[in-house]
């Protein structure tokens, strides 16, 4: 499968809930997509095109928390980042540890850094920081330190 | 129904001396379970990135670990390039590389030789970690330092390598040939160290893609990945090396791939200097500034993947940096690695991943007090592998790789 067919058959799956597709270069593409698409689009990654998640970023932005994973196609020398715009107020999105481990320690990392509930994850507790650090203290969110 | 107990490691590795925390759950002599808290070393880097420029974020990300930093560095600048769309300079590729691939080689050497002090075997520690030195002073020619070179930059490199240090250059490099030959026959043939580390640890293919392992990690186990040849970057599409694969994924075969890498590397640091011989020019294409946009930046450490996510607003600072070290991808593989080893071999299992903590805060093993448990230490982990070691000895008469005494 080359690059061309791996973008047809991503538009022909996910069809509508494609946004946006931003071809930064010939190695770099960014497709957003709708928040409720992203396990579907996560095992097409997966179990069709076997590319590899990298990582997963959070961040927040006036529209929202933008979440992006990176997906690494080893085989096509280019990487593919699926972007998903979650509600400042939901702050809510599915997770995908439960199908491919890699993703459980990125999901725990934004959840107590950005806030972001990961519905489903497996074990959604601290990674990064202590155990008893206030809870609803998120520090890489915009707000973080301007009321405390 | 045999009582479980917690053997702490941690929450400063005993071994090595770096802050993480393993909570081995041991049924009698066989790991059950593990749990992995991380966090003691947790920085706040990607947070303290956004209020530096761009050229003062490489100085940051430099400090990320001791180890890998040029690896941290080499990925960041790629972000930026590609961000806004930087050119480099020809000359300055080869010389990422060749620092690179620099680095790479002494830490396999510094690993191989833990690897050797964590069964017993102190004289590969001593020997790996002397001509180690030999790869830090040709660092220090080219760089000025002997860890934290401070080469890389958005646009290329801060210092060219001098035509006058060739020689010296070249002649350190030949000088680690021979030595890496004596560690290949010594470990790869040697029938007391198969009995330590053949079929201990295994990480099967399958899993290693279910975690996303990189690096030797997941080389040792099959799964044919490398960054330097399915992304080309920095001087490794002009060059020529192979990719060092095993089947297996026990801890024989990450130190197999480990020590057949180094040769590779030197391979890649000969191309290097050949092609710096011919290739002259800038080496730095001092961009003004960054561009409005987002760039991804990945570079092969010796761990594995390096990732930097840069996104620019068009201003002298990243709005946001996300900075992915190859451990935090490779330890959770003990989870699968560790299970119904005995507490004597988890201390290498734990360690074959090559785990860098401070990279990773971005880690340990101990048995629970509360429940009549008593706490295990570094010097027991290390007792108990080396008694290990000393039994099969005595078990089948091997006495062990012999390397030359000083």
């Amino acid at each position: 499968m080359n690059k061309f067919d791996i973008i047809t058959t991503i538009q022909a799956q996910l069809g509508d809930s494609i946004l946006a597709v931003q071809r930064k270069s010939a190695q770099r593409l960014y497709i957003s997509i709708e928040p409720q698409s992203l396990e579907q689009a996560s095992r097409l990654m997966l179990e069709t095109f076997g590319a590899r998640l990298q990582i997963a970023t959070g961040v927040d932005t006036r529209k929202g928390f933008e979440v992006m994973y990176h997906w690494a196609l080893d085989t096509q020398n280019s990487i593919i980042t699926l972007r998903v715009l979650v509600d400042h107020e939901t702050a809510e999105l599915n997770s995908i540890a439960p199908m491919y481990p890699a993703a459980e320690w990125i999901e725990r990392e934004i959840w107590e850094l950005l806030g972001i509930h990961f519905k489903g994850h497996p074990d959604l507790r601290h990674l990064l920081l202590a155990d008893d650090w206030p809870e609803g203290n998120y520090p890489m969110r915009r707000n973080f330190g301007a009321t405390t | 129904m045999n009582k479980r107990t917690i053997v702490p490691i941690g929450p400063y590795h005993a071994l090595q001396e770096e802050p993480e925390f393993f909570k081995l759950h041991v049924e009698g002599e066989t790991v059950v379970h593990l749990d992995i808290e991380l966090g003691y070393n947790h920085r706040g880097i990607e947070k303290i990135s956004e209020s530096k420029t761009f050229e003062e974020t490489i100085f940051l990300v430099e400090r990320i670990c001791g180890i890998c930093s040029t690896s941290h560095p080499i990925a960041c600048v790629q972000a930026v390039e590609d961000a806004g769309d930087i050119h480099v300079p020809e000359r300055a590729l080869f010389i990422r590389s060749a620092v690179g691939e620099l680095e790479r080689i002494h830490s396999h050497l510094l690993w191989l030789g833990l690897a050797g002090h964590f069964i017993g075997f102190n004289t590969i520690w001593m020997w790996a970690w002397r001509f180690r030195e030999d790869v830090l002073n040709i660092l220090e020619l080219i760089t000025g330092n002997r860890n934290h070179y401070g080469m890389m930059k958005p646009g290329g490199v801060r210092r060219d390598i001098n035509k006058t240090d060739m020689p010296a250059i070249r002649g350190l490099l030949d000088g680690l040939q021979d030595p890496i030959k004596m560690f290949r026959d010594a470990v790869i043939q040697d029938p007391l160290i198969h009995a330590r580390t053949k079929d201990v640890g295994i990480l099967t293919r399958e899993k290693a893609i279910a975690y996303g392992a990189l690096g030797p990690t997941a080389r040792a186990s099959g799964f044919d990945i490398d960054v330097r040849r399915d992304h080309p970057h920095a001087a490794y599409g002009m060059l020529d090396f192979d990719v060092i694969t095993c089947e297996k994924g026990d801890v024989f075969d990450k130190a197999v791939v480990r020590i057949l890498e180094m040769f590779e590397s030197i391979r890649i640091i000969r191309q290097c200097l050949k092609q710096l011989e011919k290739v002259g020019g800038p080496v730095d294409s001092n961009p003004k500034t960054v561009t409005a946009g987002e760039g991804i930046g990945h570079y092969e450490a010796p761990r594995g993947e390096v990732f930097h996510y840069i996104r620019s607003d068009g201003s002298n600072r990243p709005v946001r940096h996300k900075v992915r070290a190859p451990s935090f991808m490779n330890v959770p593989t003990n989870r699968e690695t560790v299970l119904g080893a005995s507490v004597a071999d988890a201390t290498i299992i734990l360690a074959a991943v090559d785990p860098c903590y401070c990279c990773t805060e971005r880690m340990a093993v101990a048995v629970d007090r509360n429940d009549g448990e008593h706490l295990l230490d570094a010097r027991d982990l290390i007792r108990l592998s080396c008694e290990k070691t000393d039994r099969l000895m005595a078990e089948t008469g091997f006495q062990g790789p012999s390397l030359p005494d000083f």
